[in-house]
């Protein structure tokens, strides 16, 4: 116990300091932090630069595909030599474009903005520990992660352009600089900037898993963690067993690039030459990237499913329905990513039998997303509803959710997918069931989380008005791709005008590239809400969305070591809203179920008897604890 | 001029903006609706719920009936037709729980909003309900799965002994075809033997070759089953027949296949569809290169006799080229003259 105090007191006088600010100095707090909180703000700040530039990018392609005759020489001051004399794109750089928007959206906004920000922010406030195991680790995975991007933003100027070969970098074409220019330097420069990224999530994951495991609180068991903490441990296993592949998959790659190895090159005659490499497999490529590629979209969806979760059950004021269900589903689902990474290959020239087996595994992932959103709407039935911007974008990510993930149905059938694998309606689906879900669940965070992060209310108007025009604005732009895919019209474009049968469409996508601008143009009401609140916001108050979870006991902003005191103990599980005959309706996790002998229910009375015997144990400390409060 | 202009009425725009935000925010203050939990703006929300599910729900019908006839590609496969088929039942299945849930989503979340007197339901679980919803989606995606199942196992089984072989190989940025002539078996190929007048590395000291051909459409007859063998001579392609319902990766080092059975010949679809210059096309669905988007042929299909015809018309590549087997053992140049003496 003493330990515990003397860390009470570090971190009361700490405060102190703080009001002065000559305890920590400017390098320590903001930029070589060890703070899980700071980590965690640096990531989203981080994340929230790279999502417009990733942005910004599919709004530069947006214009090539809606308006195909456009002249722009007007971007000729950011583009440069990329724009021709007549005013057209370049044909390379508008694979160099898809290609990095892919990248950037997939790994830096959605993996590291997403599940680097709240693991790193929540874990430890929802678990009640007062950092991560780890906090010198978690500073190295963000500054791991802020190199890689560096490298890969610095990849964007260089004179043969980033890399353009899609994100998925299939060799041969990204191991042979003849093939397409952003095969040379560029991607280099995107493998090595994927190495540093790469080290930077299983640093973080280590840490996440270790924290979950070692660091709870008293009385968090398993059993009474929030579904945003299971959803974050599952996130960071899967990242844990899946990312090293990818680094190995880099790694031949970077064998068959450089020293002249077979690893993926067999056969090849490029550029008026026959290339002495014999033996190798471009489908091993595709079998180790989406060996990551798979559970990639888990580590990208996971977590944002763990967030709305929690939303969702606070501000209906109603338990989430089915939690040991929604734990096993997510379970499930983790399990099952490891499984089904062919279904992105049925055509890719492998064996067909492998084909069904993994059509039978693919279609099997539905069932526990189903029993997911089932338990969504069940938990939104009869419940009373506030819609806080958090909320709205919670209800937004389940419909993306379902959405995207129907017409997964279809993508996962083998027989079906000859037809429209790698055609507009795999953008369409895994744009809404990857991207706009898993962004959803990124802007359902920052709506909920930002009182604690920064001690000030969002303007809730600005989120509202945010929230429609981007709910609106993503299936204006994302569901007319089903109708462009079904009709045929094939991925990574540049034009479609060469082709009788897709020469179609024009008005189409026309109006997808406006309402892409309109939704992106909308991204910035949300940058003024966040940075405005952020020093002018109204102050908040410590518990907000009068939610349950521990991280809404700290102060309003905590300081190092989240509690002043005592860390508190967790008495029952995160999800006691509206208890029939409790006063409030919320019960927060700190409350013995002793105090509540109202609303207990009869299980619970039982419980009751066995927390007093452990209270009087341990009397003696909490009386410490007391004190030391007081003091 | 114009620029100075554009940028005055954005300035006036934001700070017009600026001004409403800030009225709103001071009115919000004095009407102390922060310390309320829900204010208005829940009511609108909940309604515009509502309002998107309808105007949605509308948009979706309107435009997928309207289109129908754009987006809905005709067939021309033997295949074609089941994997459609499969399709629309998969859109059938989903559709169905697309509206459902859509309706549920937004309709509770309009009749549940918040109001100050009522209270939420303590419903925490319900392992009836549960697993109820676990195994209807599992049978539900059974059938799917068998059905999917036995469509791909025929679809991808070995092609039949008499079907038509065509090579297509894949480079950049373009297709190249090779008939197989009258002995229906294509010669050997090497990478290495690719040279500026042997653009597909064919081995004419293989007897096989002698009779090979090359083509600039690909020609198949109406009705009979067409082998197609795929192979890439520098990246990934794949080959994509949008109406045939055909695809399939052209990978280096790998040779691919697919056999599929047209059932329509060029000139019945033209008929069909009313359209005079309507050709069946070749695309490329694996990204290649620069010029990816530009990977264009031909296939035509005509009637069994058409083609009989059109095979007995076209000329090998040795034909065309004798330097090609100028190299080639004695006793192929032989075969290759009593070949085309015939």
């Amino acid at each position: 116990m003493a330990v515990a105090n003397i860390s009470t007191h570090g971190t009361t006088e700490h405060d102190h300091h703080d009001d002065h600010a000559h305890s920590d100095n400017f390098i320590t707090k903001y930029v070589f932090s060890t703070d899980h909180k700071m980590i965690g703000k640096q990531f989203l700040v981080t994340g929230i630069v790279w999502a417009l530039i990733g942005g910004f990018l599919s709004i530069l392609f947006r214009l090539q595909l809606g308006f195909p005759d456009m002249d722009m020489t007007f971007l000729k001051p950011i583009l440069g030599g990329w724009i021709d004399e007549s005013g057209a794109l370049d044909t390379n750089f508008y694979l160099a474009l898809v290609t990095m928007h892919g990248t950037i959206m997939v790994f830096f906004v959605l993996t590291a903005g997403l599940s680097g920000t709240f693991s790193n922010y929540l874990i430890p406030l929802q678990i009640g520990a007062r950092d991560m195991a780890s906090g010198f680790m978690n500073m190295l995975s963000y500054w791991f992660f802020f190199v890689a991007g560096v490298i890969m933003f610095i990849s964007l100027f260089i004179s043969t352009g980033p890399a353009g070969g899609g994100w998925v970098i299939y060799p041969p074409l990204s191991a042979l600089e003849q093939a397409i220019p952003g095969s040379g330097l560029g991607m280099t420069l995107w493998l090595v900037a994927m190495v540093f990224f790469i080290a930077s999530q299983l640093l973080g994951g280590i840490n996440y898993i270790t924290t979950v495991i070692n660091l709870r609180t008293k009385g968090m068991s398993f059993s009474r963690l929030p579904l945003t903490i299971w959803s974050f441990f599952l996130t960071a296993v899967i990242g844990l067993l899946s990312f090293p592949v990818l680094f190995s998959a880099a790694l031949l790659l970077v064998f068959d690039r450089s020293f002249g190895t077979s690893f993926y090159l067999s056969d090849i005659y490029i550029g008026g030459e026959a290339l002495p490499n014999t033996g190798g497999s471009a489908v091993l490529f595709q079998h180790l990237f989406w060996f990551l590629g798979h559970p990639e979209v888990y580590i990208v969806l996971l977590p944002a499913l763990g967030i709305t979760s929690e939303v969702i059950a606070t501000n209906s004021r109603k338990p989430i329905f089915g939690y040991k269900a929604m734990i096993l589903s997510m379970l499930g689902i983790t399990v099952l990513s490891f499984v089904v990474w062919a279904h992105h290959m049925f055509v890719s020239g492998m064996n067909p039998f492998l084909g069904s087996i993994f059509m039978f595994l693919t279609l099997i992932i539905a069932v526990p997303s189903a029993v997911k959103v089932f338990n969504y709407l069940t938990t939104l039935w009869r419940g009373n509803l506030v819609f806080t911007p958090a909320m709205l974008f919670s209800i937004g990510l389940v419909s993306f959710f379902i959405s995207g993930g129907l017409t997964g149905i279809f993508l996962g059938n083998s027989a079906v997918d000859i037809q429209l694998h790698d055609t507009y309606f795999v953008v369409a689906h895994f744009h809404l069931v990857m991207g706009s879900a898993s962004f959803f669940g990124l802007m359902a965070g920052v709506y909920h989380w930002f009182p604690k992060m920064f001690g000030r209310m969002m303007d809730a108007k600005l989120g509202y008005i945010h929230f429609w025009l981007t709910f609106v604005g993503v299936y204006m732009v994302f569901f007319p791709m089903h109708y462009i895919g079904i009709a045929g019209f094939p991925r990574r474009y540049y034009s479609w005008t060469n082709f009788n049968f897709a020469d179609m469409y024009t008005d189409l996508n026309m109006f997808v590239s406006v309402a892409a601008i309109v939704t992106f143009g909308a991204q910035f009401i949300f940058l003024f809400n966040f940075f405005y609140s952020m020093y002018k916001g109204r102050r908040a108050p410590q518990n907000p969305w009068r939610s349950n979870t521990l991280e809404w006991t700290t102060p309003v902003e905590p300081g190092h070591g989240n509690w002043p005191g005592e860390i508190p103990t967790v008495y029952r599980w995160p999800y006691d809203y509206s208890k029939p005959g409790a006063k409030d309706d919320f019960i927060p996790q700190t409350v013995p179920l002793s105090s509540t002998p109202e609303s207990n229910l009869p299980h619970e009375a039982e419980q009751v008897k066995l927390e007093r015997e452990i209270m009087a144990e341990e009397g003696a400390d909490v009386l410490v604890a007391n004190e030391s409060k007081e003091s | 001029m114009y620029g100075f202009l554009i940028a005055l009425g954005v300035l006036l725009l934001v700070s017009i903006i600026w001004m409403v935000y800030r009225i709103q925010t001071l009115v919000s203050v004095v009407k102390g609706s922060e310390k309320k939990i829900a204010t208005g703006s829940n009511k609108v929300n909940a309604a515009l719920f509502i309002v998107f599910l309808l105007a949605a729900g509308a948009l979706m019908f309107w435009y997928s009936i309207k289109e129908f006839d754009n987006y809905n590609l005709p067939i021309a496969s033997e295949h074609g037709v089941v994997t459609d088929q499969l399709f629309w039942v998969t859109m059938a299945i989903t559709g169905v729980v697309f509206i459902i849930t859509h309706i549920l989503l937004f309709w509770f979340s309009y009749r549940y909003q918040y109001k100050e007197e009522s209270k939420a339901a303590f419903f925490p679980d319900n392992n009836k309900l549960e697993v109820i919803w676990t195994a209807v989606p599992a049978l539900v995606l059974t059938v799917l799965i068998v059905y999917g199942w036995k469509s791909w196992t025929e679809i991808t089984a070995p092609a039949p002994e008499n079907a038509h072989v065509v090579e297509v190989m894949g480079y950049q940025f373009a297709w190249e075809f090779r008939y197989p002539g009258k002995d229906n078996q294509l010669g050997n190929y090497d990478y290495r033997l690719i040279n500026p007048s042997n653009s597909r590395g064919i081995d004419f000291t293989d007897k096989n070759a002698l009779d090979d051909f090359p083509a600039q459409t690909v020609v198949i007859p109406k009705g009979e089953p067409v082998l197609f063998k795929i192979r890439s001579r520098d990246v990934l392609h794949s080959v994509f027949a949008p109406h045939m319902r055909l695809k399939m990766d052209a990978v280096p080092g790998m040779p691919t296949r697919f056999w599929f059975v047209p059932t329509k010949t060029t000139a019945e679809m033209r008929a069909e569809l009313g359209d005079d210059e309507f050709v069946y096309e070749i695309a490329c669905t694996e990204v290649c290169g620069g010029g990816h988007f530009s990977m264009r042929r031909e296939i035509e299909v005509v009637e069994p006799a058409e083609y009989q015809k059109w095979l007995a018309e076209q000329k090998t590549f040795i034909e065309m080229d004798p330097a090609l087997i100028a190299d080639a053992p004695a006793e192929i140049k032989e075969l290759a003259q009593i070949q085309s003496g015939e």
